[in-house]
């Protein structure tokens, strides 16, 4: 077993660091209905961690309760080693984690630039006055910002659509859009809620290719839903699988396609 | 040059005059709308409650008197000061950040999610709230609001015309003045919602709650700062028309002449909102410099209405509105 503050190579050679995050007893109930039921895991940094289960089993409330969309009734978080107090999702933003939504939620009314900008709204630190007249530090800022931003368009290749208002865009393109606006915010986690959702073979297969790239140029950490098993075991390092909001799986892809409690939820149970 | 065309330009030039007036209560309207989605019915009284603050703060007016004269058999009405006109501004701009804040923790963080309409009908509560308010605080008599804002026939123009035609148009100062405000306004306001952090995180919010969040917005502080906005721009309004017309109840009725400004600019165009107001101004004094004769006058009363209701059947979404485009 590893420890907390343990990290090592993965066999392509990537580096997987201490524990960034860990989620301890989380339970998180919808009046009578227990959506999330004491699950405890953790993400590394620098780790594609995976967290998969049918229909209903929890994963988005998880999801909610990491980017601080849900609050937990019991349980704990820890983020860089300190106990989470009860967050406002933009705080949880501003804290470092980003996230894009299962049903997409962009600026429809604004263009493909402008979407990913407001990814860096909370690295402007020039307040108000500097950036009406474009002094101080504001032109500075802004420069940098759009730097980094046109790194994330030309990595994730949407360049040709940069002045496109996001609403004329196919869904495969919007998704991509979604995944540039989190990055720009530089997080520490990256959440994405079934990013591979409603898409065709080939676009899935982009998409886990910028999954892939995005971990590796830029060593982010991310957490992702799926429902795709193949492209799951293919992406991560490590797979927490949940079914009727309780953890019934936790380990490498390899490890979890043995679990017999795994098999039995994904297939069912033959009842004699 | 004839007759008829001098007094034409002089009417075009007053009615443009006019409209910059339109236009700025149109504006607090559209900035609401294009930032929370809220049709803001309140914005009329909220020009009339800042102007009735105003001059309470520069009268030494104690607000609530006659509540308070009711209760304890008293007899106060005013402090026995008088506050300058410039920083009455600033206390009426921070009563008006209060109501942001009131307004914002009593009414719209209940109503986060909710249909439009409904949040347009708490919106019809506040107006008739503020309104009562506005009496109970400052009482309901007509006012007069003097903060040093020059007024009367503008004697450059005056001569410099009469010197062209041998005709000297009539312009008032104060109108002049509130074009120029206004176009300081509106360019305040471009600047503010193109290039700062807080103007764009206002259109995020604008345009989706959800990822508004994801990207570290905080929904609450934007909704205060929109609603500060509009009472600032309420307070603009409430200045201009409180020092042509008096401070009295009727104010709250010029939010009835935006209606049609908006349907003629579209209701999410801050430049919609000013061409809009200047085609109404414009529109009706020349409809009824040239009609009225014809038709018995009073045409200032119906025009602009008839022009929006037209406006509504061929282009509904205004001249500068978004296009809706339902994808089926």
């Amino acid at each position: 077993m590893l420890d907390a503050s343990d990290s090592y190579v993965t066999e392509d050679g990537r580096t997987i660091g201490a524990v960034v995050m860990e989620m301890k007893n989380i339970t998180l109930r919808f009046g009578g209905v227990v959506a999330i039921k004491d699950i405890s895991f953790d993400i590394r940094e620098g780790e594609i961690r995976a967290i998969i289960g049918p229909n209903g089993a929890g994963k988005s409330s998880m999801l909610n309760v990491i980017s601080g969309f849900y609050n937990p009734q019991e349980g704990q978080v820890f983020y860089k080693g300190k106990q989470r107090p009860q967050m406002r999702p933009y705080q949880v933003a501003r804290q470092g984690i980003a996230r894009t939504f299962q049903n997409i939620a962009l600026f429809e009314g604004m263009t493909v630039l402008d979407n990913i900008m407001t990814g860096r709204l909370h690295h402007t630190k020039a307040n108000i006055w500097q950036q009406a007249f474009w002094k101080g530090k504001a032109e500075a800022e802004e420069v940098a910002n759009r730097e980094v931003v046109e790194k994330i368009i030309d990595f994730l290749e949407i360049q040709s659509i940069r002045k496109t208002p996001v609403g004329r865009l196919p869904y495969g393109l919007k998704k991509r859009v979604e995944l540039a606006r989190a990055l720009a915010a530089e997080p520490s986690i990256l959440l994405l809620d079934e990013p591979m959702a409603g898409m065709n073979v080939e676009e899935k297969e982009d998409m886990s290719r910028f999954i892939l790239d995005v971990n590796d140029e830029f060593g982010t950490t991310i957490a992702l839903i799926e429902h795709d098993m193949g492209v799951v075991m293919d992406l991560s390092d490590r797979v927490v699988v949940m079914d009727y909001g309780q953890k019934i799986g936790d380990g490498t892809p390899d490890e979890v396609r043995n679990n017999q409690a795994v098999i039995d939820a994904y297939l069912g149970v033959a009842h004699d | 040059m004839p007759d008829q065309l001098i007094f034409g330009m002089e009417v075009f030039l007053n009615g443009l005059m006019a409209g910059v007036l339109y236009a700025l209560v149109a504006l607090g309207f559209v900035l609401i709308y294009k930032a929370s989605g809220i049709f803001n019915y309140a914005q009329g009284v909220m020009a009339l409650f800042s102007a009735l603050t105003l001059v309470g703060i520069m009268e030494g007016q104690i607000p609530f008197a006659h509540l308070i004269n009711a209760i304890f058999g008293t007899e106060l009405h005013h402090f026995g000061w008088h506050v300058p006109g410039i920083l009455a501004i600033v206390l009426t701009m921070a009563v008006m950040v209060l109501l942001a804040i009131c307004v914002q923790k009593f009414v719209f963080r209940h109503l986060v999610g909710q249909e439009p309409i409904i949040l347009f009908m708490a919106t019809i509560g506040l107006a008739y709230f503020l309104e009562g308010v506005g009496d109970l605080m400052w009482g309901s008599e007509i006012k007069k609001l003097d903060v040093g804002l020059p007024q009367g026939i503008n004697l450059a123009i005056d001569e410099t015309t009469f010197g062209w035609f041998g005709y000297g148009f009539f312009i008032d100062n104060l109108d002049i003045v509130a074009t120029i405000i206004a176009a300081l306004l509106v360019a305040v306001l471009v600047i503010f919602a193109q290039y700062t952090k807080q103007g764009r995180a206002m259109r995020a919010v604008a345009d989706d709650h959800q990822a508004a969040l994801s990207v570290g917005v905080s929904l609450n502080f934007i909704w205060v700062m929109v609603w500060s906005v509009a009472g600032f721009v309420a307070l603009v309004a409430g200045i201009m028309w409180g020092t042509k017309s008096g401070v009295q109840f009727s104010l709250s009725l010029i939010a009835l002449k935006a209606l049609p400004v908006l349907m003629l600019g579209g209701f999410t165009s801050i430049p919609g909102a000013i061409v809009g107001g200047l085609i109404i101004g414009v529109g009706e004094k020349l409809f009824e410099f040239a009609i009225g004769p014809l038709v018995g006058g009073a045409t200032e009363n119906w025009f602009a209405y008839v022009l929006a209701l037209i406006f509504l059947v061929f282009r509904p979404q205004g001249l500068f509105g978004e296009k809706i485009i339902e994808r089926v």
